[in-house]
């Protein structure tokens, strides 16, 4: 693969006695859009959390842009790691107690040193990106869930990520309100934004995933561009998530 | 018996000084109290071991053992180690001392009940761990933490009243000095005790005013 950004390999996660990642080894290469798709329990949000370290892995080396991640050294040297990768979680855990601007600026000023008049600009133009800049001073609780995670969004791209990588983003939304952030995270993913993304829409997998994987019991179990892995599945637990999810 | 009517007449502006002296070291031990304690509760949530062992052992130390007897450390024992206060400030520090283990507790209790989501949030965008303490969880818990709080500043209030043994002239020790010289324990211990209750009272009203202002997220 040409220009891997992230490269892991023989990553490991047990808790306890229970396996949820057995050696997955896979590469994504800049301005690629992986989609993660698997069955509840498989270790697709234990993998995507390993990335960035929310979650320690037993094993396996995750590189990014050929540096290793590694949870050595100072506290800031394993923050500021960290922070290139922005995580948009299922439940946005936006701050709720900052404005949607607020939530968005304070990355820039703590981790990166602006000064609040530069983080609230940089906030300001992120807001803009993700369509939320008429809502900007709102507290996160005067905003619907698809616009909260449309701030969350901003708030992880103000950090200037070399990834995104999204945990299931639109699992906790009402219907109504899956589409407008499925559209946000397609014009990132359009404007070449290396993306990982775990999700059950299988319809932006299909429009914008440049390869699908799908995860069984802690592997990879099958991968592929969407449009063959959806339309003959090669594994059986891939075919009979797939019939499952196109049933319902 | 009878009651004594003009003594309780002549005592109500005695006891005016000493209301005011326990209203002094009540609030200089509360905002003490309470700056020691967000320091050690935050202490007590760090990464380093060394510190939580610490302030683990100060609270422990503080809850087992009786405030009279803190106060005569401070008052008796420093002293003896070259720390000398007057006996007004020894019961600020003493006081302060011991609600700051309490305020400890409180900010413990009230970060740590903040959501995981919210660490994890400011954790992802690269905030270090004292820095997600002091802006993040810090900030949400003020709320929750403001009823227990109170209860902490009226157990000060009261127990300001121990000061009386170290002749830190609050309260009951002018209670105690009229008491001494016309012998009316009757009229003056009820006076006192309805001093103290009215005290506490406009505190219980203002918390629950604060409460109410703070917002809700």
């Amino acid at each position: 693969m040409v220009n891997p950004v992230i490269q892991v390999q023989d990553l490991s996660k047990s808790f306890g006695d229970n396996s949820v990642l057995r050696r997955v080894s896979m590469n994504v290469a800049i301005g690629e859009t992986v989609v993660i798709i698997g069955a509840s329990g498989s270790g697709k949000t234990t993998f995507l959390r390993c990335l960035n370290r929310l979650e320690e892995p037993g094993a396996g080396t995750i590189r990014l842009d050929g540096n290793p991640v590694v949870n050595s050294g100072s506290e800031k040297q394993i923050a500021d790691q960290r922070s290139q990768f922005g995580f948009v979680f299922q439940r946005f855990n936006l701050f709720p107690h900052f404005s949607a601007l607020d939530n968005v600026a304070i990355g820039p000023e703590k981790v990166r040193g602006m000064s609040k008049s530069d983080a609230r600009a940089l906030a300001a133009a992120e807001l803009k990106r993700v369509h939320m800049s008429d809502h900007a001073m709102k507290r996160p609780v005067q905003l619907s869930g698809g616009q909260q995670q449309r701030v969350a969004i901003a708030r992880a791209l103000a950090m200037k990520p070399r990834v995104m990588l999204f945990d299931e983003p639109t699992s906790a939304l009402d219907p109504e309100l899956v589409q407008e952030v499925l559209d946000v995270m397609k014009e990132l993913a359009n404007g070449g934004m290396t993306m990982v993304v775990v999700t059950h829409e299988m319809n932006f997998a299909r429009e914008v995933a440049d390869r699908v994987i799908y995860m069984e019991n802690g592997r990879i179990a099958e991968e592929g561009p969407p449009e063959i892995l959806f339309r003959e599945p090669k594994s059986p637990g891939a075919q009979r998530f797939l019939r499952h999810l196109t049933h319902d | 018996m009878t009651i004594d009517w003009g003594i309780i007449f002549k005592s109500i502006p005695l006891l005016g000084h000493g209301v005011v002296v326990t209203l002094q070291v009540s609030a200089l031990a509360s905002v003490l109290g309470l700056m020691l304690g967000v320091v050690l509760g935050l202490c007590s949530l760090s990464h380093s071991r060394l510190l939580r062992w610490i302030v683990a052992g100060y609270v422990d130390f503080i809850r087992g053992t009786p405030l009279l007897i803190q106060i005569f450390l401070v008052f008796f024992a420093l002293p003896a180690l070259g720390v000398r206060f007057d006996e007004f400030w020894a019961g600020v520090v003493a006081l302060s001392l011991n609600s700051a283990a309490f305020v400890a507790e409180v900010v413990r209790g009230g970060v740590g009940s903040i959501e995981r989501g919210q660490s994890e949030a400011a954790t992802a965008i690269g905030m270090r761990h004292r820095q997600i303490l002091i802006y993040i969880l810090l900030p949400q818990a003020y709320r929750q933490m403001v009823p227990p709080l109170t209860n902490e500043l009226i157990s000060l209030v009261k127990n300001s009243s121990l000061l009386s043994v170290i002749s830190v002239y609050e309260l009951t020790r002018a209670g105690q000095a009229i008491i001494s010289v016309h012998f009316v324990p009757f009229e003056i211990y009820t006076l006192l005790a309805l001093y103290y209750y009215v005290l506490i009272k406009v505190l219980s009203w203002l918390s629950g005013r604060l409460e109410r202002r703070l917002p809700t997220w």
